[in-house]
C-alpha cells in the first residue's frame, strides 16, 4: 500500500451544480502504466489536474508520491512530470532552449542540463534540429520532445493527458517506446487516451463514465469480464450503457 | 535565484525574437516624441479670420493688417455683409469674424469712441478664449497707438492705465515642447510598463504554457519577478532613449539632476507593472487584458495634468488624481527637468509611489494562483 504512487479515496470535484469527478477511488502502483479512459467530458482531465495540484478538489482524499494533494502540492510538483492536452513547449524558443529552460526551473545544475540535453537529443535523433525553433518541428516530433522534457528531471510519476492526439500511427508507436523506457526505469505512467490500441499497452485500465470509474482491471481482465473481443468493445459497452 | 535567471533568459530570448518588439522599443518613442510634441501644442496660430469692413477707410485697413501681421491670424475672406461672414463661421471656414462698422473712421475722430464687433466660434472653448484674447490685445494696442500718434493726444491726456510686465519663470520662452516632451515620455514608459507586462503573462495563459509552468515547483514570487523585471529594464531604457532624443531634437532643458527622474521612474514602473500584473490575474485573453488596461490608462493619462492642468479640474476630480500614478510622474518629471527640483521636493511623491507599488503588487501576488 505504502509503495503506491497514487492513492485516491472518494475524490470529487464539483463546478457549481455539475459534478465533473464523482467520488473516484483507485490506486496506482509504482512503475505501473495506468490507462485512464473515458469519453470526452467524462472527467479525466479534471481528475488529472487535481492529482497534479492544478485544481483543488471539492472533497475526498488523495496522495501522490506519498504527499497530500491539499496541503503538499509543491512537494508533489517536484516529483511529477506533466504533459497537457495542449502542446506546451515554447514555440518561439529552440529545442535546446526549451530543454535548458525546463531543466533550469526544475533546479538541474548546468552540467546536468548539458548532459541531459545531449542524451535527449541523441535519443530522439534531434541533434540537427537542436538549434531550430520548436514551431518548425512536425507535431509528432513535438510530442516526443514534450514527453522527454516532462521526464527531464527524473520524476517518479508522469501524467500524460492525451499525449498522442492527432499523431500518426508510426510516431505513436515510437512515443509508446519512450513511455516503456521510462516505465522500465521505475517511473509511474498515468495516461489518458482515446486510442484503444494504446489502452492495450497499459498494465491496468480504468474507464470513466459521467465522472465515475465504471471499470478497473487489466486489459485482458476487462475483456473477459465484459466478454468482449477487444478493448474497443469493452469501451462501447460501458459508454453506451450510459445513454 | 537561479530560477529567476532561467526565467529572465527565456523572457529576453522571446522578447527580442518577437519581430514587433524592436520597432516598439525604438520606433514608437521617436514617433511619439516627434509627432506629439509638435501636435500637442496649446499655442494657437493661423486662426482664420473674416474681416467685414463696412467702413473701408485707411484706419480700418490698418487694423486688418495689424491683425494678420501678428502671425496669429490669417485672413480668410473679406465678405461684404455680416450675414456672409456668419456663413463662413457656420461652415467652419472662419474661426472668428471682426466687424468694423460703417463710419469707423468718422466716429473715431468726432466722438473719440467707436465699437467693433468680434464673433468667435466657441465649439472649442479654449481655442475661442485664446482667439478672443489675442484679437482683444491687438485691437487694444491698435487703439492706444491711434490715440497717441494719429489723434496726437499727449501721454498726459491719455487715461492712466497699468502696464503689466510678465516674466515667465522655469520656461522663459513659454516653449510648449519643453512642457510636453517630459509628459510624453511619461506616457511612453507607462505603456511599456502596463501593457506589455500584463499581456505577456496573459499570452502564456492563451497558448497554454502557463499550465506547464504551474505544475513545476516554480515559486510564485520567482515567476512574477521573472515576468516583470524584463519590462522594468526595457521601460527604463526607453526613458533614457527618449530623453536622449528629446535632448538632441528639442534641446530639452535638464535643470535638475536627471538621476531623480530615473529614481522616480524606477518606483513608478513598479506601480505600472503591478497594475499590468493585477489585470493579468483577472483576465484570460490578451484582448481582455488590453481593453481593461486601456480603460485605466486613458483615465490616468487624461487626468494626469499632461494636457489640461489639474488645478482647473473640479474639486472632486482633483481628489481622484491623488490616486493617479501618472499625475505624480508628470508632475515630478516637469519639476526636476524644468525647475531643477531635488530630493527634498520629490521625496514625498516618491513615498506615495512606493506605497502604490506595494499595495498593487501585494494584491496582484495574492491574487495570482498557480491553480486553474
Amino acid at each position: 500500500m505504502n509503495n503506491n504512487a497514487i492513492v485516491t479515496k472518494d475524490l470529487t470535484k464539483r463546478f457549481g451544480d455539475f459534478t465533473a469527478t464523482n467520488a473516484i477511488t483507485f490506486e496506482v502502483g509504482q512503475g505501473e502504466i495506468f490507462g485512464f479512459l473515458g469519453a470526452n467530458g467524462a472527467g479525466k482531465t479534471t481528475a488529472m489536474r487535481m492529482l497534479c495540484g492544478l485544481l483543488k478538489p471539492s472533497s475526498g482524499e488523495a496522495k501522490v508520491a506519498g504527499y497530500d494533494i491539499y496541503t503538499q502540492t509543491e512537494q508533489i510538483k517536484k516529483r511529477i512530470g506533466y504533459m497537457s492536452q495542449k502542446f506546451s513547449l515554447y514555440e518561439d524558443l529552440t529545442v535546446k532552449e526549451n530543454i535548458r529552460f525546463y531543466g533550469g526551473i526544475y533546479g538541474l545544475s548546468n552540467r546536468q542540463i548539458k548532459e541531459k540535453t545531449r542524451q535527449l537529443l541523441a535519443r530522439l535523433q534531434l541533434e540537427k534540429e537542436a538549434g531550430h525553433l520548436v514551431s518548425s518541428l512536425p507535431l509528432g516530433w513535438k510530442q516526443k520532445l514534450s514527453f522527454s522534457i516532462a521526464v527531464l528531471h527524473d520524476p517518479s510519476i508522469v501524467f500524460l493527458d492525451e499525449p498522442t492526439g492527432g499523431v500518426d500511427p508510426i510516431t505513436r508507436r515510437q512515443f509508446w517506446d519512450l513511455i516503456y523506457e521510462s516505465a522500465d526505469k521505475g517511473v509511474t505512467i498515468f495516461v489518458t487516451t482515446h486510442y484503444m490500441d494504446e489502452a492495450e499497452y497499459c498494465n491496468r485500465i480504468s474507464i470513466m463514465v459521467d465522472g465515475k470509474i465504471k471499470a478497473l482491471d487489466t486489459p485482458s481482465g476487462l475483456k473477459k469480464q465484459y466478454n468482449a473481443g477487444s478493448m474497443n468493445d469493452v469501451f462501447l459497452q460501458l459508454a453506451r450503457a450510459k445513454s | 535565484m537561479r530560477t529567476i535567471f532561467f526565467l529572465l533568459q527565456k523572457e529576453f530570448l522571446q522578447i527580442f525574437r518577437n519581430r514587433s518588439m524592436l520597432p516598439i522599443i525604438f520606433l514608437v518613442p521617436v514617433v511619439q516624441l516627434l509627432v506629439l510634441a509638435f501636435a500637442a501644442n496649446y499655442e494657437i496660430k493661423n486662426l482664420s479670420i473674416d474681416v467685414v469692413d463696412q467702413d473701408g477707410g485707411a484706419w480700418s485697413r490698418q487694423l486688418r493688417d495689424k491683425l494678420t501681421a501678428s502671425g496669429y491670424f490669417s485672413l480668410y475672406k473679406q465678405p461684404a455683409s455680416t450675414e456672409a461672414a456668419f456663413e463662413d463661421l457656420e461652415s467652419g471656414g472662419a474661426d472668428l469674424v471682426l466687424v468694423i462698422p460703417r463710419h469707423f473712421e468718422r466716429d473715431l475722430v468726432r466722438h473719440n469712441e467707436v465699437k467693433v464687433q468680434l464673433l468667435v466660434n466657441a465649439i472649442n472653448g479654449s481655442k475661442a478664449g485664446l482667439a478672443a484674447g489675442y484679437a482683444g490685445n491687438i485691437i487694444g494696442d491698435f487703439n492706444r497707438r491711434v490715440r497717441l500718434e494719429w489723434l496726437a493726444l499727449d501721454e498726459d491726456d491719455a487715461p492712466s492705465h497699468f502696464d503689466v510686465s510678465y516674466r515667465y519663470w522655469y520656461n522663459p520662452d513659454m516653449n510648449y515642447k519643453f512642457f510636453m516632451v517630459p509628459g510624453i515620455l511619461v506616457v511612453l514608459v507607462t505603456m511599456i510598463g502596463a501593457f506589455l507586462s500584463g499581456m505577456n503573462i496573459v499570452k502564456e495563459k492563451e497558448i497554454g504554457t502557463i499550465e506547464q509552468l504551474n505544475v513545476t515547483p516554480i515559486k510564485k514570487i520567482h515567476f512574477i519577478t521573472g515576468k516583470l523585471l524584463p519590462f522594468w529594464i526595457i521601460a527604463l531604457f526607453e526613458l533614457a532613449f527618449g530623453l536622449t532624443v528629446g535632448k538632441l531634437v528639442f534641446d530639452l532643458p535638464m535643470v535638475g539632476n536627471i538621476g531623480w527622474v530615473f529614481l522616480f521612474a524606477a518606483a513608478y514602473l513598479l506601480v505600472m507593472l503591478g497594475l499590468g500584473l493585477l489585470i493579468s490575474t483577472i483576465t484570460e485573453t490578451q484582448q481582455q487584458s488590453m481593453f481593461i488596461t486601456w480603460f485605466f490608462l486613458i483615465i490616468f493619462i487624461l487626468m494626469s495634468g499632461l494636457f489640461t492642468p489639474i488645478e482647473s479640474m473640479p474639486v472632486w476630480a482633483q481628489k481622484i488624481t491623488l490616486f493617479n500614478p501618472v499625475a505624480y510622474f508628470v508632475k515630478v518629471i516637469r519639476m526636476v527637468m524644468l525647475k531643477g527640483s531635488g530630493w527634498g521636493d520629490i521625496s514625498y511623491y516618491l513615498g506615495v509611489m512606493l506605497l502604490f507599488a506595494v499595495a498593487l503588487n501585494g494584491i496582484a501576488v495574492w491574487n495570482y494562483r498557480k491553480t486553474v
